[in-house]
């Protein structure tokens, strides 16, 4: 930098900023229009995500689980059990379905994990989750089906081989072709498919579709055998009464297993797992699409940012060959200019960031718009970072031109 | 005498091929301190090309170029700075004053490149402006002032460094006799107080008052001739 000290730099640098008022209001502009723009609409995109997570919420609440500690049970042929721990039982089950002691719950049913192969033909599918249950648990763990019917309550008393599929499983063994009433081999036993529900999407790396629901007699009988269950379903009566019928599930699974304070209880409650697992599904792709607009939001930002500043420092070509003719070195030069792209990157981040603010505190489109902190800082960084370089690197070109070239540069 | 300018065999060629242009062939020079020198020539002949490049403004294509000594092709970028920002003033036909900013601004720039402190940078570059006529001009920009009193703003910043010898390519180019009148005078002025001087000009009158004159045709050296003092 030669015996140009930095105050001294910095000085040049306002002056250059202050001694052309427009050019230096169109640059802050581009880069306040950048980062605000990124930031409402992340905002925007985020307040709908809000919007559909509260909605979710509210739809269903009525959903409790009941599950064993250290694993609920487990499934299957690899079950494992803590020595201490009951686990769960249908009598459990029975228990909670009982009206007098409940009067919240509306129903209850078991479940119980096991992991089977099923094959058709010569098509062979390992589903995700095979579960053996009652008919309630349809209802109670909101699962419809679309195409079929359900399985009966005589079909658990017989102990049937009956299953409604998932669409993946469906897909999976029967490809385009109707599982109605086809007869599959599970774990070695003829299933006769009876209905397929209406897909619910992925969970996180899990897929729902890729089921098999059968009679739980059937499951303990011909696979699982008859040991603990994995899982209690419960519905509450209304959404209201979910936390009354928690209370009610905690009182009754206590006096079941003998348990006297909850530190010590074998089980876990839970409420609305699968519905919150699903709005987290939700908002994942929302996520990814407003990451998609933020992305878009942000190119454009940045493409304004770097054709100003390309424009206002090429235009200066003349004034730096000036300064070099009058002996001012290349660094010099250049620090003068990486430090105005930076102010102007600054000033324009900063009246961004608020202008960004200020308007997600209007209701836009009826969303109410809610402002992430990465996106206010991804907005503020990338600004000022494209700025500098695009206001660094065109001045570096014209420092880096001998005077005569640079003063001739049109 | 010490020698402050030594040029030799000094070519510049400007693209190549069919289109080249030969705008200077082995040119010898060789300029004392406190010379005043003149270069004149047909309009193309290379004036201004030479004298950019004793500017350190641009570079030779083939030749060699002393300055006090000092090989300029061993010179890098950071050397070349101080060069220019040490021995060398120059003052251009078309001014090139740096815009929007105030004509006192304009003579200290250079200075500030020097590590000259702000007191006394404002200090000089006032005093410089008063040498130059303009003390009551101080304040005002480029725009604000004629084309004799830009260039009078130009001189200033020259001399201002006080540079072992001022470049002016055809400084009084677009001034009006008046003006071109101050202008020499200011320059003879420097000129007496031991700065060398090497101006273009195409006025015989600037010639003759000129202690040397150089003239060029086609990038060449036609006459050189020196009255005694
Ligand atoms: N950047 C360039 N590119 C190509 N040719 C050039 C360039 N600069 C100058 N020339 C050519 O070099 C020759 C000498 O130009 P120069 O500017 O030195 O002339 P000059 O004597 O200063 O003329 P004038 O009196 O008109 O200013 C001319 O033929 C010109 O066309
Ligand atoms: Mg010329």
């Amino acid at each position: 930098m030669g015996s140009l000290g930095l105050r001294e730099i910095w000085r040049f640098a306002w002056r250059g900023i202050s001694s052309n008022r427009m050019r230096s209001s169109l640059t802050i502009l581009g880069v306040l229009i950048g980062v605000s723009s990124v930031i409402i609409l992340t905002a925007v995109g985020n307040g709908s995500a809000t919007a559909v997570r509260q909605q979710i919420e509210k739809l269903g609440t009525n959903s409790i689980t009941v599950m064993g500690n250290g694993g609920g049970g487990g499934g299957g042929f690899s079950r494992t059990r803590s020595s201490t721990a009951k686990g769960l039982t249908i009598a459990d089950t029975t228990a909670l379905n009982n009206k007098d002691n409940a009067p919240h719950i509306k129903q209850a049913a078991p479940i119980l994990n096991a992991s089977v192969t099923c094959t058709y033909g010569n098509i062979s599918a390992t589903p995700g989750s095979a579960k053996g249950t009652w008919t309630s648990y349809f209802e109670a763990s909101n699962s419809p089906v679309d195409k079929g019917g359900y399985w009966t309550n005589d079909d658990v008393t017989q102990k049937r081989g009956v299953a409604v599929i998932g669409t993946t499983l469906a897909k999976n063994l029967f490809d385009t072709d109707s599982p109605i009433d086809k007869i599959i081999r599970c774990g070695g036993q003829s299933v006769t498919v009876v209905g397929v529900m209406k897909s619910k999407g992925t969970t996180g790396f899990q897929d729902s579709d890729d089921v098999i629901i059968m009679p739980i007699t059937f499951v303990q009988r011909a696979i699982a055998g008859y040991g603990n269950i994995s899982q209690i379903q419960v519905e509450s009566i209304d959404a209201k009464s979910t936390q009354l019928a928690m209370d009610e599930v905690t009182a009754i699974m206590n006096s079941q297993h003998k348990i006297k304070s909850t530190a010590t209880a074998d089980y876990r409650v839970l409420n609305q797992s699968d519905l919150l697992q699903s709005s987290t599904d939700t908002s994942k792709t929302l996520t990814v699409l407003l990451a998609a607009i933020a992305a878009i939001s942000l190119l454009v930002g940045g493409i304004g940012i770097t054709n100003i500043m390309l424009v206002s420092v090429t235009e200066r070509t003349r004034e730096i060959g000036i300064l070099k003719a009058i002996g001012a070195p290349k660094a010099a030069i250049l620090t003068q200019f990486l430090i105005e792209a930076m102010m102007l990157s600054l000033l324009g981040g900063i009246s961004g960031v608020l202008l960004g603010l200020g308007i997600s505190h209007f209701s836009i489109l009826g969303v109410v718009p809610v402002v992430s902190l990465s996106s206010v800082l991804t907005a503020f960084i990338v600004s000022a970072l494209v700025g500098l370089v695009f206001g660094g690197w065109p001045a570096n070109r014209a420092a880096s031109l001998r005077p005569i070239e640079a003063l001739r540069y049109e | 005498m010490t020698t402050v300018v030594k040029v030799n065999n000094l070519s510049k060629t400007y693209g190549a091929g069919d289109t080249a242009v030969y705008a200077l062939k082995k040119v010898n020079i060789e300029i004392e301190q406190g010379d005043f020198v003149a270069i004149m020539g047909a309009s193309g002949s290379g004036k201004s090309t030479l004298m950019n490049i004793l500017g350190c403004l641009d570079a030779p294509t083939e030749g060699n170029y002393w300055i006090r000594n000092l090989d300029v092709a061993d010179l890098d970028e950071e050397q070349l700075a101080v060069v220019r920002s040490q021995l060398i003033g120059f003052v251009f036909q078309s001014f090139n004053l740096i815009p929007r900013t105030s004509a006192l601004r304009n003579v200290e720039l250079p200075m500030a490149y020097q590590g000259v402190s702000r007191a006394e940078r404002r200090r000089r570059a006032a005093e410089a402006l008063t040498a130059v006529g303009l003390a009551d001009r101080m304040e005002h920009q480029p725009h604000e002032l004629s084309g004799g009193q830009q260039q009078r703003v130009a001189i200033a910043r020259a001399l201002v460094t006080e540079p072992a010898m001022v470049l002016a390519d055809e400084p009084t180019g677009a001034l009006d006799t008046a003006s071109t009148h101050e202008i020499l005078e200011l320059l003879h002025e420097l000129n007496r107080k031991g700065t060398t001087v090497v101006v273009i000009t195409h006025e015989e009158e600037v010639a003759r008052a000129a202690r040397r004159v150089i003239r060029l045709r086609d990038g060449e050296i036609i006459e050189d001739r020196t009255w005694a003092a």
